[in-house]
């Protein structure tokens, strides 16, 4: 068994300046360019000590580790998507050896080529909309009850507790129904100004950091030449129900859906 | 923290932020449902993102439990025109 894997960050057209200069990748290894057939990955060389299987899977249980390798690939990948269009690949991907990347390039050549093609002139940008939950919607507050019934909640006050909570829950749904809708009108208001668009699952509050539903995590694949008309029609969409946030300009992460298994195509089969 | 944008015109100013400055959470959104996928025997690694998905879930739970948003059903893929 070799004691190193070639982590692999990002495929990308050969434009004849592969290198990325003093470029620091996952765990402060330098990255190096492999060139085959018109295209090149972005790759360093890493320990299996730290990038094997087991290692990994331990490793991405602690989020500061995780945190660290993640902006250490976004690193690498905006260097070389500032300059050419890129196929960026998902976090710790790991291959036994540079020949296997050339031979990822080699058999997925016409695959790569194609989504290249397409996030070509283009930029990714993040929407996130956010309501609070609590903000009075056009729901009406619950009545207060007359004589009659608060003498029947003095007597049964479980009953009255349940009501009350079921009117909270209706309220809280109604909310969420209103806050939904107007989630999916924004997505299809700036999806029409977008060659691709998708949906990210909602954050966790714990990671964004904010208690409101986040009722759209979207994002846009936006032609360079109609960025302003994105973000016309973004400001157009502002409103007081709504707290809407921009991120990006992103390579298009979102948007290359290549997956390939190598498995299927061993002539041996599996080991 | 969060980088927020408050005008949507702030699209003109060209300039990617720096790695650092990018929310974390927002970059494992893509780094983790996006991107090139290559899974089989010759890769070492974590190629199945639910394997990654859970492992994080995992940690954040155990500090917080889980939000109560309901959920919105799942079509996560991207849409071509």
């Amino acid at each position: 068994m070799t004691d190193s894997g070639t982590y692999v960050y990002a495929v990308a057209r050969d434009a004849g300046h592969a290198r990325p200069a003093d470029l620091a990748g996952v765990a402060g290894t330098p990255v190096h360019a492999i060139t085959h057939g018109g295209l090149v990955a972005y790759v360093s060389t890493v320990p299996l000590e730290q990038f094997g299987e087991e290692p990994l899977r331990r490793s991405l249980e602690d989020l500061d580790w995780v945190g660290e390798m993640a902006r250490a690939h976004h690193r690498v990948v905006e260097a070389v998507a500032e300059r050419v269009p890129t196929a960026p690949v998902r976090l710790a991907t790991v291959y036994s050896s540079e020949e296997q990347v050339r031979d990822l390039l080699d058999r997925w050549h016409d695959d790569f080529t194609e989504v290249l093609s397409h996030v070509s002139g283009r930029r990714e940008w993040g929407v996130k909309a956010y309501v609070d939950p609590t903000a009075a919607a056009s729901a009406p507050a619950p009545a207060a009850n007359g004589g009659g019934e608060g003498a029947a909640e003095t007597a049964r006050p479980g009953t009255a507790y349940l009501k009350r909570r079921q009117a909270s829950l209706r309220n809280r749904e109604q909310r969420w129904r209103q806050a939904t809708a107007r989630a999916e009108r924004i997505h299809a208001d700036l999806s029409a100004v977008a060659v691709a668009s998708r949906l990210h699952r909602p954050q966790d509050p714990q990671l964004s950091g904010r208690d409101e539903w986040m009722v759209l995590n979207g994002a846009y694949l936006v032609d360079e030449g109609r960025g302003e008309e994105f973000a016309a029609a973004l400001d157009a969409l502002r409103g007081q129900d709504v707290d809407l946030e921009l991120t990006g300009p992103w390579a298009p992460y979102s948007f290359i859906a290549l997956e390939f298994d190598r498995a299927d195509l061993e002539v041996s089969g599996d080991a | 923290m969060t980088h927020e944008t408050p005008r949507g015109s702030a699209l003109a100013a060209e300039g990617r932020l720096p790695a650092e400055r990018v929310a974390l959470v927002d970059l494992l959104d893509r780094l983790l449902a996006g991107g090139v996928v290559v899974s089989g025997d010759l890769v070492l690694s974590i190629a199945d993102i639910d394997l990654v998905r859970i492992s994080l879930r995992a940690l954040i739970m155990s500090v917080r439990e889980e939000s109560d948003a309901p959920d919105q059903g799942g079509r996560y893929a991207p849409t071509w025109k």
